[in-house]
Parts: structure tokens; C-alpha cells; sequence
């Protein structure tokens, strides 16, 4: 019975190795035919601007403390208008592991995920990603969104005039 | 030009002629190999190098001669240097008593297609075979490397428990031809192939040349999961490539001889002798792949079990009822 069962066993799994030969390989030939990954792969990250066409990014550190192999750094600086922004911003991509904390960590949506995923350079220094090299002139994933409009008390708007707050409140009209 | 000269000249053209043919078709298996064994897993094997990946074998060779030559500091420097030599030689040695087209007529004399017509053709690749495991062997043993000596202690333990059901096996087959020249052998398939008499030897002969050629379910001597590469994890460069092109040629020679040995040869209708012949070790050739590509590695003392406990019965067995048989329809 046990010999039966051997026998038959061997036979089966020859008979799959067969079949798989005349079945179409999962390999894709990567340089010729070049593979389309989801909207929502995470590769290349980019620096986006809001629907003004200002920079996003207002230089709140929270990028580079979530990410776990330390690849961002940045300087922070104000504008004129009170604004922050940052001064000089740095990716190092020989370094990052497109974790997408980052991303998740942004409070203006400014650093989001693209799936640009040739990032290959001879010199790893070219990895090394400025601000420049960043910014892309687009709103990326959710374009309408912008942050000054929500908060930022008193830098785009004046107090209480963005779109989901109330006018400040009169506080001695509160007493009892 | 006298008999003796036109003798000697030919055995000379028909020595390079299989000599460069057998090389060939040995690295055109690393190809045929690859290829076929990623088509098994859904891949596509190499295909860069040349169309569709045909100059692979050419670039590996290339690699193989750049790369150094070490030897271990430890090792048994002469023994290490030569034991790769042992297991090519005698792959190679044994195809010179193959039989492998019909006699061709040419200048007024009949050549046969063998480069040597041995009358003791069995027992001459028998005994080559064995000799083959020295290179594993003392590949292994000079490597002074744990897992070179492992590799070549189960390569030798291999030996023992296939070595005589292999031998056994083509009792039946020597007994129907009444012969030990493997012209012979061929000769007495003329109507009908020893597979249809013989067929359990030809089912025993096939799993002891597939421990034989130490390829995929009886790996035990390179074993890559447990042995790094087992007898040859020491070697590097055209050393190593000497030991891997054994193998292939090893194969190549293995389904020359169930070729001669069962399926009757250069023998069948319509097409030549020789396309007939080369065909057949295709085929055989594509069976160890295929096998490669399906069955894992047994176990150490799976392989005794089936050696010592399936095999060597069953082939004795085989032998007496073969005899018996024989005996009576002979009386």
C-alpha cells in the first residue's frame, strides 16, 4: 500500500513539473518590458505643493524623527509673513527604505510616496536628494488640500477666518 | 596509404570527433538544463548571453578560466589538484566502448561507429564507475574541509548501496544478449529492445544511474542545503568547472549506455542510425532533468534503504525469474 502510494506520489509531482514547463513563466524580462506597480507603490518620495503653488512643507521635523534610518534631515526658516519653511531639505535615498513613515507622519501632505521605483545612481552620492530635487510642481495625491487654510493661526489668514474655525470668542461675554 | 595507417587515422578522427562531441553536448546540457528546469519553476533561465541565452555556456567557461585557482592551505596539495581530473577522465573514458551509429563504409573498409569495440564493454564502464567516485572521493578527502570529507563519505556510501543492484540489474540484459561487448548488446536489439523483455532491470538500472550521476534525489555528496556544496566546496575556477562538466558529461554518458544497454540503441525505423541514437539520449537526458526538477533529496539512510533493502532483493529476484525464464523458453 505504502510502495502504491510512493509510486503514485512520484508520478503526480512529475506529472506538475510536466505541465509547468508548457505554462507561461511569471518572469517579467525587467529591462525590456518594465512592470506598472500600483498608484500606491512607495518608491521615489517627492516634496508637493499646495493649490497656490507654494511649498507644503513647513519644516516641522516630524519626517525626519519617524523615520527609523535617519535619511532626512532638514533646516527650518521663516518667511517674512511668519510662514515656516525649510531653508535647505535632504533625502538620502542610498539610505532610505521606503517605509512611507514619512509620509504618513506629514501634517501638510507636503513628503508623499511615488512609484518611481529606478532610483540607481554609479555614485552613491548622487542619491543624496536636495530640495530642489524634491519639489515636483504638483499637489500629488490630494491636491485640493491645504493646510494654511485649516491652521497656521495667523500666517495665511487672520485669526478665525480659516475654513473649519470660529471666529474667536469674546471672553469677557462669557462671564457669568 | 597501408590498412594499419588508415586504421590508426581513423581511430584518431573518430577520437577528436567524439571527444569535441561529447564536450559540447556536455555544456550544451549546463544550457539545455538551466533552461528547462526554470521553465519547470516558471522562470525563463538564462537568456541573456547570445540568442535566446545560447552562448551561456561559452561565457561560463570564459568566467571559469578567469577566476583563481585556489587551494587550502590544509590541503593535500597534489591529490587536490588532480582528483577533479578522475571523475572527467573516467565520465569520458566510458563512452569510448558506446556503440553509438551503425558501421560506416569508408575507403573499402567497414569502420564501426565505437571508438573501441571492447569485448568486456560492461564490465569496463562497470568498472569505470566506480573508479569515477575517487574523484569525489579524494576530491573530498584532500580538501581537508569538514564538509568536502562528509560529502565524499556519503559519496562512497552512495556507491555501495547502488553499485550492486546496477550491476545486478544488467545480468538479465548480458544474459539475453549473450554477450559483454556492447556492439553485441546493440546487435541483439535489432527486432525488439531489452526495455520490453527486461523491464524491471531497466526500471532498477535507471534509479542506480540516477545515484550514479549523484544528481538530484540522491545528491547526498553535494547536498547544498546541508554540505555548502559537499566535495567540491573547496574547489574554485576550471577545478570546480572540471567537476561540474563531469557531471554532464557523466549524464550524457549514463543515457548512452540505457540507450545501448535497453532501448536497443542506434536501432529504429525511418530516421539514421545516429539521429536514432542521439534522440534516445535526449530523451534520457531530458528524464534526469526532469527528475531533477520534481523529486527532493532523499536521506541519508534513505538512499541505504532502498539500496540495500528495494533495490538489491528486487534485482536478485529479477535476475532468478529472468534465468528461469530464459531457461525454459531456451530448453
Amino acid at each position: 500500500m505504502t510502495l502504491w502510494r510512493s509510486i503514485r506520489g512520484t508520478l503526480a509531482a512529475l506529472g506538475v513539473t510536466l505541465k509547468a514547463i508548457f505554462r507561461r513563466p511569471a518572469t517579467i524580462p525587467y529591462p525590456e518590458v518594465k512592470r506598472v506597480p500600483a498608484p500606491r507603490y512607495r518608491a521615489r518620495i517627492v516634496l508637493t505643493r499646495d493649490p497656490r503653488g507654494g511649498e507644503r512643507c513647513v519644516a516641522c521635523h516630524l519626517c525626519s524623527a519617524a523615520c527609523p534610518v535617519n535619511c532626512i534631515s532638514m533646516q527650518a526658516a521663516e518667511g517674512p509673513d511668519g510662514r515656516r519653511y525649510a531653508a535647505w531639505f535632504r533625502i538620502n535615498f542610498s539610505r532610505c527604505i521606503f517605509c512611507g513613515l514619512c509620509a504618513e507622519a506629514c501634517p501638510t501632505l507636503a513628503i508623499q510616496m511615488t512609484p518611481d521605483y529606478e532610483l540607481c545612481r554609479r555614485d552613491p552620492l548622487e542619491l543624496v536628494f536636495e530640495k530642489e530635487d524634491l519639489l515636483v510642481e504638483d499637489g500629488g495625491k490630494d491636491r485640493d488640500y491645504d493646510f494654511y487654510r485649516h491652521a497656521g493661526i495667523g500666517v495665511a489668514q487672520a485669526r478665525g477666518e480659516g475654513s473649519e474655525e470660529e471666529p474667536p470668542a469674546d471672553v469677557r461675554s462669557l462671564l457669568p | 596509404m597501408n590498412p594499419l595507417w588508415l586504421g590508426l587515422v581513423l581511430t584518431a578522427v573518430k577520437l577528436v570527433v567524439v571527444l569535441a562531441a561529447l564536450l559540447t553536448m556536455a555544456a550544451y546540457m549546463v544550457w539545455v538544463e538551466r533552461r528547462l528546469l526554470a521553465r519547470m519553476q516558471l522562470r525563463l533561465g538564462p537568456n541573456r548571453v547570445g540568442w535566446f541565452g545560447l552562448l551561456q555556456p561559452l561565457a561560463d567557461v570564459i568566467k571559469m578560466l578567469a577566476k583563481e585557482d585556489t587551494v587550502p592551505a590544509q590541503a593535500d596539495r597534489w591529490v587536490f589538484l588532480l582528483a577533479p581530473a578522475v571523475t572527467a577522465c573516467m565520465a569520458l573514458l566510458t563512452f569510448a566502448v558506446v556503440p553509438f551509429g551503425p558501421p560506416l563504409s569508408l575507403f573499402g573498409q567497414e569502420v564501426p561507429m565505437v571508438v573501441s569495440d571492447l569485448n568486456i564493454g560492461v564490465l569496463f564502464f562497470l568498472g569505470l564507475s566506480s573508479l569515477g567516485v575517487y574523484g569525489v572521493a579524494l576530491g573530498g578527502w584532500a580538501s581537508s574541509s569538514k564538509f568536502a570529507l562528509m560529502g565524499a563519505v556519503r559519496g562512497l556510501a552512495q556507491l555501495i548501496s547502488y553499485e550492486l543492484s546496477m550491476s545486478l540489474a544488467l545480468v538479465p540484459v548480458l544474459m539475453l544478449a549473450g554477450s559483454f561487448s556492447l556492439s553485441d548488446i546493440v546487435a541483439a536489439q535489432a527486432e525488439v529492445p531489452f526495455v520490453v523483455y527486461a523491464p524491471v532491470s531497466f526500471a532498477i538500472f535507471l534509479v542506480s544511474i540516477l545515484a550514479e550521476s549523484r544528481r538530484t534525489p540522491f545528491d547526498l555528496p553535494e547536498a547544498e542545503s546541508e554540505l555548502v556544496a559537499g566535495y567540491h566546496t573547496e574547489y574554485s575556477g576550471m577545478r570546480f568547472g572540471l567537476y561540474f562538466v563531469g557531471e554532464y558529461i557523466n549524464m550524457i554518458v549514463l543515457g548512452a549506455l540505457t540507450t545501448v544497454l535497453f532501448l536497443g540503441g542506434w536501432h529504429g525505423p525511418w530516421l539514421p542510425g545516429l539521429a536514432w541514437f542521439l534522440l534516445k539520449v535526449g530523451a534520457l537526458a531530458f528524464f534526469f532533468i526532469w527528475v531533477r526538477g520534481t523529486l527532493p533529496r532523499l536521506r541519508y539512510d534513505q538512499v541505504m534503504h532502498l539500496g540495500w533493502k528495494v533495490l538489491l532483493p528486487l534485482a536478485l529476484v529479477n535476475l532468478l525469474v529472468t534465468a528461469g525464464i530464459l531457461l525454459g523458453v531456451r530448453a
